[in-house]
């Protein structure tokens, strides 16, 4: 069995120790906003923050994040910086189909904490292990743009 | 005045909460769109009875919400917010109380006027088909609101008026929000005809509607196939062949089946298929399978050698597509002509979302949860394989995340795989079959590898005066359903769309066509864009290499050859002049910097890109930025019209960059992303993009993004380096 902290709670799985922390989440924890896309850590689908760091879940096992903290898609809007990030989004109208969406908003979410105010270089650098196949990318980079901006005006007032 | 038609459709409207107001509109006439290779193809059942056939588009609850049913699948490109965006326009409803539901499917009351009798969605032609007839439910329902209004404020209705959701007659200072008309309303007459609005009083037409699926796709809470679970419901992963149209000879389950959790091993046609509670044990199990193929029958090509028989086949007469004048006799007495071959490889569709698809069966048929883009197909096929009408095949439409094209398969391939392995295990637990990236990518029904071999003379003014355009590959359509319907003497008409039509004024103009599908055995299916995927590269590429024969611009020349076609003329002008084509670029340090132009129609819709490219000493080279003219008719969603041209040129240039799957000996030689890449966002340039306005009847915009940016960027790569792009992908070549 493992345990560890799950958007804040608890939580614990009866899986296999190697059955990567994705599958935990989707098929064991019925949290499904955390996608599969290619199962080897190539397209970033399915992004989670371990210990406020981003990982690729599809290729971690979860007996790696035994006693962590794991916060994902439908955890991080109780963050600052990831309710900042999913009202850019909306605000921009950055999805298009959406699968990989969870996946994005989780490493801008990492890239802002890290890196307030981010170039358009650094933007490309932090975001270039997160695939979109409706290539929604420009409107990614403004919306990281757009949520650094709030979040500056918000830490100023 | 028939308000409630039939039982059916009863129980389904009364399946909704808050029912209060139903709408039966008279059945539109479908349009005569004429949308390549699929009207009249399926169905056939409700011919005769479809015009009188009631349709069900918009709900009004007591709670105030107004649903939009959505006959078309959101994969995307925005349409859920475009069809309630034509209602809302007509109910004057306010956006923010307006939300959108996914239709069953019943091609009596949901087919796409554009395809005839049966539903489905693709061609770029959900907005197109549904532009009057989505208003007119809007238009019925604000009717019906008013006359509810003027029973009971005892006022004439032409006195009424309705803005954002609220109803008003100003003498009498009374007002109403729709919830608390809904039920009255729905007592009322069905108005036999109603009138639209003159568009210059749109008030959400042609302006800024935020989607109605960015919350949930921001939160995590949209739901894709892969993300349905059902009671007691297993995964199921298949092992496939490792060549096209080998079978199973024998298979060792033993080991599979002692994986801890595996349920079932099942043969099927496709493959074997491991069953388990979860999808890390399926593909565990899976994995453990001992399988010992009859490949007797298999595929055994390679890339390499389709490429040359195509060449071979390429100088051959083929089936004619378009012939004016004797192109043949007019380069015989020319003297010089321009020769040029154009290679295209197959492409995988790639979406992010891999295929997969839940069923179960029940007493009453079949229920379904898809991304489900080809209903009516769907329902027959899937009912075939289980010896059920298609109309027990219930079919729950659920967001895709992503398809181009991949979802509407002819075959209906993976939900008949589904269907087979609850068949295999009795029904006796719901299935979500599951395909790994690897199985989606080596899973075929690609964009089929192409050949073009296109030859020119020019008059004595430098104007083409003999054009042919010979194109080799196979057919889509050849073989399915749709063949009947789509392919005319020989000539499928998906392969040579965007060349047999093509816009330039030359005297002698020949298009040839070789179906191959009778010596190459890959799967192919429609990918994003369908033939102008390679069409608009062939035609867009030469006719640059022409102008630069003639010692002329190649805005200038392209506009010369255009003056029949004022809408290619106009994005064609506007994207130059938005580019600031003609004036120079900054210099770049020890690069050379150029822009690269292309035109191209598909789908009615018209779009043209210029490209400003940066070349390095080394030859890798940056796309700096597009600047993209794109005329569809009514401009229904500005925002979501940007978007879609934005990812199509995303889209198509990862083909142009990077794209391609080959074959060695039958086997599929890419695997996942870091063999088949996909674009990233560091190799997205920045893009602009303009609407021409217009008052034309609205087109679709999910797909003709796609043609113009490989060839306008193969264009601009000549101009910096004099190298010309004939083969995609791109790759390495300027590095040679």
């Amino acid at each position: 069995m493992t345990r560890f902290t799950l958007n804040g709670k608890p939580v614990n799985t009866e899986l296999p120790d190697d059955t990567p922390l994705l599958w935990v989440l989707r098929d064991g924890l019925d949290m499904t906003g955390t996608k599969f896309g290619c199962g080897m850590a190539l397209c970033g689908a399915c992004t989670v923050h371990v210990d406020g760091q981003p990982v690729r879940s599809c290729s971690t096992p979860v007996s790696e994040v035994a006693g962590k903290r794991v916060t994902t898609i439908e955890g991080v809007g109780a963050v600052r910086v990831g309710a900042a990030v999913q009202a850019a989004w909306q605000k921009l109208d950055v999805v298009q189909c959406g699968y990989c969406q969870s996946g994005q908003i989780m490493s801008a979410t990492a890239l802002l904490t890290s890196n307030p105010k981010p170039s358009d270089a650094d933007i490309d650098a932090a975001m270039s292990g997160n695939l979109c196949r409706c290539a929604t990318y420009v409107r990614i980079r403004a919306a990281i743009h757009e949520a650094a901006r709030t979040l500056a005006k918000r830490s100023a007032a | 005045m028939n308000r409630i038609a039939n039982a059916s459709r009863r129980d389904f409207l009364k399946a909704g909460a808050g029912l209060t107001l139903a709408l039966v509109l008279p059945g539109a006439h479908a349009a005569s769109t004429g949308a390549p290779g699929i009207a009249g193809a399926a169905a056939g059942s409700t011919a005769g009875s479809a015009e009188f056939a009631p349709n069900a588009f918009v709900r009004i609850g007591t709670d105030n919400s107004v649903t939009v049913i959505a006959k078309h699948l959101e994969m995307g490109q925005g349409t859920y917010t475009g069809l309630a965006t034509l209602v809302a326009e007509e109910l004057d409803a306010d956006w923010a109380q307006v939300v959108v539901e996914a239709a069953p499917a019943d091609a009596a009351r949901y087919n796409n006027l554009s395809w005839g009798p049966a539903q489905g969605t693709g061609g770029s032609s959900a907005i197109a088909n549904s532009f009057e007839q989505m208003r007119q439910a809007g238009a019925t329902a604000r009717a019906m609101l008013v006359q509810a209004a003027a029973e009971r404020w005892k006022v004439p209705a032409g006195e009424i008026r309705v803005k954002a959701g609220v109803v008003s007659h100003a003498k009498s200072g009374r007002k109403a929000r729709f919830g608390e008309l809904a039920e009255a309303a729905a007592s009322q007459p069905v108005p036999q005809q109603v009138t639209l609005k003159d568009p210059k009083d749109f008030q959400l037409i042609g302006r800024h509607a935020p989607r109605k699926d960015s919350v949930a796709k921001t939160t995590g809470s949209a739901q894709f196939t892969q993300d349905v679970k059902l009671p007691g419901m297993l995964v199921a992963v298949v092992a496939h062949p490792p060549r096209f149209g080998a079978t199973v000879k024998s298979v060792d389950e033993q080991a599979a089946r002692a994986v801890a959790g595996v349920a079932d091993v099942v043969r099927i046609p496709t493959g074997v298929a491991v069953l388990a509670r979860d999808y890390w044990t399926a593909k565990k199990g899976r994995d453990a399978l001992k399988i010992d193929w009859d490949e007797s029958a298999a595929y055994r090509g390679s890339s390499e050698q389709i490429l040359a028989d195509y060449r071979k086949l390429a100088a051959t007469p083929g089936a004619i597509a378009r012939r004016d004048g004797d192109a043949d006799d007019a380069l015989g007495k020319a003297t010089k002509v321009f020769e040029a071959e154009f290679a295209f490889p197959f492409l995988a569709h790639a979406a992010m979302e891999p295929i997969n698809c839940v069923m179960r069966l029940d007493a009453n048929g079949c229920e379904v949860w898809n991304g489900e883009q080809f209903q009516t197909v769907d329902q027959r096929t899937v009912a075939g394989v289980l010896g059920l009408k298609p109309e027990q095949v219930k079919l729950n439409m659920l967001f895709a995340g992503g398809s181009f094209g991949r979802r509407a398969n002819p075959q209906s391939d993976y939900l008949v795989e589904t269907a087979h392995i609850v068949k295999a295990i009795g029904g006796r637990a719901p299935v979500k079959l599951v395909w790994s990236r690897e199985d989606d990518m080596r899973g075929g029904h690609y964009r089929p590898l192409y050949l073009h071999r296109l030859r020119a003379a020019l008059d004595a003014q430098g104007k083409p005066l003999a054009w042919a355009n010979s194109i080799v590959g196979q057919s889509i359509l050849t073989g399915t359903a749709f063949e009947a319907v789509g392919v005319k003497d020989g000539v499928d008409g998906s392969s040579v769309e965007g060349a047999a039509n093509l816009p330039y004024a030359i005297p002698h103009l020949q298009v040839e066509l070789h179906t191959t599908n009778a010596q190459v055995k890959v799967p192919v299916q429609w990918w994003r864009a369908v033939g102008s995927t390679h069409t608009a590269f062939a035609t867009e590429v030469f006719i640059d290499e022409l102008a630069v024969a003639a010692g002329a611009d190649p805005v200038t020349y392209r506009l010369g050859l255009l003056g029949a076609h004022p809408r290619h003329a106009g994005v064609l002008k506007l994207a130059a002049d938005k580019a600031g084509w003609g004036k120079p670029l900054a210099p770049a340090k020890a690069s050379r910097r150029a822009r690269g132009v292309a035109v191209h129609e598909s789908f009615h819709t018209f779009v043209a890109q210029v490209v400003e490219v940066t070349v390095a000493p080394d030859g890798s080279f940056k796309l700096d930025r597009v600047v993209c003219a794109v005329d569809c008719g009514v401009a229904v969603n500005p925002d979501v019209i940007r978007a879609q041209m934005e990812g199509g040129i995303g889209f198509g240039l990862a083909a142009a960059l990077s794209g391609a799957i080959t074959l060695k000996d039958g086997l599929v030689e890419q695997s996942n992303f870091h063999d088949y890449p996909v674009l990233r966002i560091d190799q997205m340039p920045k893009v602009e993009v303009h609407i021409v306005p217009s008052a034309a009847k609205p087109t679709g915009v999910g797909e003709p993004g796609v043609p113009p940016i490989a060839p306008a960027l193969a264009n601009a790569l000549y101009a910096a380096t004099g190298k010309r792009i004939r083969t995609l992908p791109i790759g390495e070549q300027l590095k040679a």
